[in-house]
């Protein structure tokens, strides 16, 4: 440690630690624009100059390592001079356009230049003018004049996105935060650059110029996307979400969000909400008040179970749906006698049930992924589906771990890695051989691998996996929605075990987690989502289901809704439900209702309600009750959310109920010859996987949510005779669509990955099995 | 693509660096791509960053950073004045001013039959023999009076 003084306060360092750091420690705000803590040093702003005595000139202090017994002075003559010296430079190209900028009110240089600035400019010349480049529908660049060079998101692209997509081009006066020829910025962690800039000249294109920042009331909320349960800032004015920012949690988002946490408030205020209850009477939709709606519901309900029994009701959620909304669901369907439900929509295998010694988590904290030195990653889209996750895992690798993966289709990760890119049948397998590789490594046996044969991919993987001190074997969604999803599972464990290692799911939606907390499972005698889509039921209540784009085999399930005598969909859209559906109750997003989120870390994380419901849209948990009390059944008296989630999970503790651990045995299938067509490959795009999201217009219009195509390798497309870019026809399950053919060497051969949760693909049908392809 | 003499060129480069740094060579691989084709068009830049595996925007800043990268094609003989102070003392405005008028262009323009290109250049290390210019980037010419330029350009009339 280093004792240095600052402004006569002593403050005791690390060793290497900067003036800067040691500022920050002792609550001492030095003025500061290039610095971030979370970014590389780059000094070029010059703002942090401070006085260091026995220095022959002020010093940045953002680059000056401390030194024992050093003395700084922050606000000394000397320092204020540099500073307001380097304030006047910045502000001789700055527009003096505060009264117009979207910064304004929130602008670290409108900030400092109060405290440093002149109250008017000697520059009498003309000012610099940088031309705006379209750099995509999310970050504007309309007003680059105002940037001040610091490259904050330069570094930003380099260090913390992995994607160097911005870059400062020319030099001195010339120099211009641009992309490569025009280009679009397309990481899926973009937004935070404009949080970064600390002027305005990368702002949010879906904010721009719809509120001053001071207009807007700040509520703490939880992202409903993705499984790691980002802290947000949900901004509102006028009763209407218009910007989402990060709360700032180092052991989950750190200062960061992805941009679909980011942008997809959006959807919120589609034009596509239900805002009234409705049911359908004679094929024409009418709008009914709650009352009417609810008790026809209760009513139709009722007669279904007095006429083909209770099991012949079924209910479905997704696993964005809070914990209240969810434990609710359960207890109302198990009240009437039926076990149908369940919140696993994607998922197909379903032997791991009753298996479990508790809820599937990520089976250790979010911040200890920094500090694992080995990885092995099966079956996941990681960037795509975990943006944040991925990215501690790229900054543990950057600093000296090793990723593994098993996967079917071989996605830029931005990362060094050891790879096994197979078909989704040969998953399993090349599992067991890295187990057995492993086992043979470690000089222990492990039975019923005795037929396994180590390939070369493998053996490499085992070799990095037996070399690790602090191993993590991670299941993606893709993994966990594979139909051998349990004996991958257990074969991770058993990876996990040799090796001394964590091992955990990488949950799939933000209430994954919750879902089984929840207990929205299956009764003992009830059907999971695969068996009541299988075997229609006569009745379905869907909580927040769009059915063709969030299950496994949206072509099943839509059969399943159109044969159903009643289907009540609980929804904050107007979906497709309007097609077969028979009463559409509108109930609220995570944004205008309480409720918790049980995050992939198991972080049990509640939130109130940012807003208003929209129109006549209530929050699920209340409709939930009102329907348990007209169906007469018990325990739904609960007055508050809070309620619902301590009846739910019984205290706040649920660390002891997390648990990875199946009671399976390993069953090694036999290999999956006289298969016939291709396999699939099925991804559920970044912008499609719940309904929120999907109807966030800027994220629909970034490169990541284009159109799907019909991916596979170019040796594929050769045997198939079809020209890359042209359009092919695919059918499954008796039914095609149209698509462009393109090649993709990261498809493994004799598969085709063809997306998911999108309106073009939904008339396939499972997301793994075989699938044709044909000249269209 | 890059051309096979490139790519050669840019191997022999990269034996200087480690493996795991090859973006090290980026500096020369533009200077082997301007040498070719006269100039560095961006998919050239775009190639360079393929084969140095960095990001393209890199590449990018690298070849706007410096001035003797050229962005556009310069011409078969490209002048470049210096401009800075010793030579501007020593008269390289007026240099500058007689060759745009010898030559009908401006700087940083070249001529319509893409014979002669004229820029503007920082300080090339040979104060002492103010005004001076390069050709190409290879040849300093140094003293650069109206009676020299005349003689250098006739010379180079004559190829």
């Amino acid at each position: 440690m280093i004792k240095i003084e600052i402004d006569g306060k002593q403050v005791e360092v690390e060793r290497g630690a900067t003036v800067m750091d040691a500022a920050r420690k002792a609550g001492i705000h030095i003025p500061h624009f290039c610095y971030h803590k979370k970014l590389s040093i780059s000094a070029n702003c010059r703002m942090c100059l401070v006085e260091v005595e026995k220095a022959p000139k002020p010093l940045p202090a953002c680059a000056t390592p401390t030194a024992e017994g050093m003395k700084v002075h922050t606000h000394s003559a000397m320092a204020v001079k540099a500073q307001q010296g380097v304030m006047e430079f910045l502000l001789i190209n700055h527009p003096l356009d505060c009264p117009i900028c979207d910064q304004g009110g929130e602008c670290m240089l409108q900030d400092e230049a109060m405290g440093y600035g002149g109250s008017a400019s000697r520059y009498t010349e003309e000012k610099r003018v940088v031309k705006p480049k379209s750099i995509g529908p999310l970050i504007s660049t309309e007003e680059m004049s105002r940037c001040i060079q610091c490259t904050r998101c330069v570094r930003f692209g380099q260090e913390i996105a992995d994607m160097m997509e911005l870059g400062m081009a020319f030099r001195t006066e010339h120099s211009e935060i641009m992309t490569f020829v025009n280009s679009t910025v397309d990481s899926e962690l973009s937004g935070n650059m404009i949080d970064l800039c600390p002027v305005g000249a990368l702002t949010s294109k879906p904010y721009r110029y719809t509120a001053r920042s001071w207009e807007l009331s700040r509520r703490k909320s939880i992202s409903p996307h993705d499984g790691l349960g980002s802290n947000l800032a949900v901004q509102i004015k006028n009763n209407r979400v218009i910007r989402v920012t990060p709360v700032e949690n180092e052991a989950i988002n750190e200062c960061w969000l992805s941009d679909k946490d980011r942008f997809a408030y959006e959807g919120l205020n589609s034009t596509e909400r239900l805002t009234q209850p409705m049911l359908k009477q004679n094929g024409e939709w009418i709008e009914v008040e709650w009352q009417v709606a609810l008790e026809y519901v209760a009513n139709a309900l009722k007669q279904v179970k007095s006429s083909a029994g209770a099991e012949q009701i079924a209910a479905l959620a997704t696993p964005n749906s809070t914990l209240e909304e969810l434990y609710l669901l359960q207890k109302l369907l198990k009240g009437q006698g039926s076990g149908n439900v369940d919140f696993r929509l994607r998922q197909s295998d379903f032997s791991a049930d009753g298996k479990r010694a508790g809820a599937p988590w990520l089976g250790m904290p979010v911040a200890e992924i920094n500090s694992r030195d080995r990885f092995l990653i099966v079956g996941s889209f990681l960037r795509k589906d975990q943006p944040l996750l991925a990215q501690r895992i790229r900054q543990a690798v950057k600093a000296g771990a090793h990723a593994n993966i098993v996967h079917s289709a071989d996605d830029a990760l931005l990362m060094k890695a050891n790879k096994a890119i197979v078909a989704p049948s040969a998953l399993a397998d090349q599992l067991a051989q890295i187990c057995k590789a492993l086992a043979t490594a470690k000089g222990q046996a492990v039975a019923g691998l005795e037929r396994v044969t180590v390939g070369s991919e493998a053996a490499a993987i085992a070799r990095s996996l037996a070399s690790g001190e602090r191993v993590a074997v991670l299941l993606g969604n893709f993994a966990q929605q594979h139909p051998q999803a349990a004996q991958l599972a257990v074969l991770a464990e058993r990876i996990a075990a040799l090796c001394s290692g964590n091992f955990g799911f990488l949950g799939e939606a933000a209430n994954s987690v919750g879902g089984y907390l929840a207990g929205a499972l299956p009764a003992t005698d009830g059907m999971n989502a695969a068996q009541m889509l299988a075997a229609p039921r006569k009745a379905y209540v869907l909580l927040n289901v769009e059915p063709e784009l969030d299950c496994a085999d949206s072509q099943q399930a839509m059969v399943a809704m159109q044969s159903a005598d009643l289907v009540v969909a609980m929804s904050a859209y107007k979906h497709r439900a309007t097609e077969y559906a028979d009463v559409l109750l509108p109930i609220a997003p995570f944004s205008e209702t309480s409720g918790t989120f049980v995050s992939t870390e198991g972080r049990v994380q509640s939130f109130k309600g940012a807003v208003r419901p929209l129109g006549d849209a209530r929050p699920a948990w209340k409709v939930l009750r009102v329907l348990g009390n007209l169906l007469d059944l018990a325990g739904f008296d609960q007055d508050s959310s809070e309620a619902v989630r301590d009846e739910a999970l019984g205290g706040q503790d649920v660390t002891g109920r997390l648990s990875n651990h199946l009671d399976l045995p390993l069953q090694i299938q036999g290999g999956t010859a006289g298969q016939q067509g291709l396999q699939r490959v099925a991804d559920v795009p970044i912008y499609a996987t719940d309904a929120i999201v999907r109807r966030a217009t800027a994220l629909q219009q970034t490169a990541d949510a284009a159109m799907p195509a019909a991916r596979m390798a170019a040796a594929e497309l050769q045997r198939l005779d079809i020209q890359p870019g042209a359009s092919v026809k695919v059918s499954q399950g008796g039914s095609s669509v149209l698509l462009v053919a393109k090649a993709d060497e990261g498809v493994p051969v004799g598969c085709l990955r063809i997306p998911t949760g999108c309106a073009e693909t939904a008339a396939l049908g499972p997301m793994f099995g075989t699938i044709t392809v044909e000249r269209a | 693509m890059l051309s096979q003499q490139i790519t050669a060129l840019v191997d022999k480069e990269l034996k200087k660096y480690p493996a795991d740094q090859r973006q090290s060579a980026v500096m020369a691989a533009l200077r082997f791509v301007q040498d070719e084709k006269g100039w560095i068009s961006t998919d050239d830049m775009a190639d360079v960053a393929d084969y140095l595996g960095m990001p393209k925007m890199a590449v990018y800043e690298v070849a706007t950073f410096y001035h003797m990268y050229n962005l556009k094609p310069m011409g078969r003989h490209m002048i470049t004045v210096c401009t800075n102070l010793s030579c501007t003392l020593c008269g390289a405005l007026d240099t500058v001013a007689y060759i745009e008028s010898r030559l009908g262009i401006k700087l940083g323009e070249v001529t319509p039959d893409g014979k002669y290109g004229l820029r503007e250049g920082e300080c090339m290390g040979a104060c002492k023999d103010a005004p001076v210019l390069t050709l190409n980037n290879r040849k300093l010419c140094a003293r650069m009076t109206k009676e020299e330029i005349d003689k250098t350009l006739a010379e180079l009339d004559k190829s």
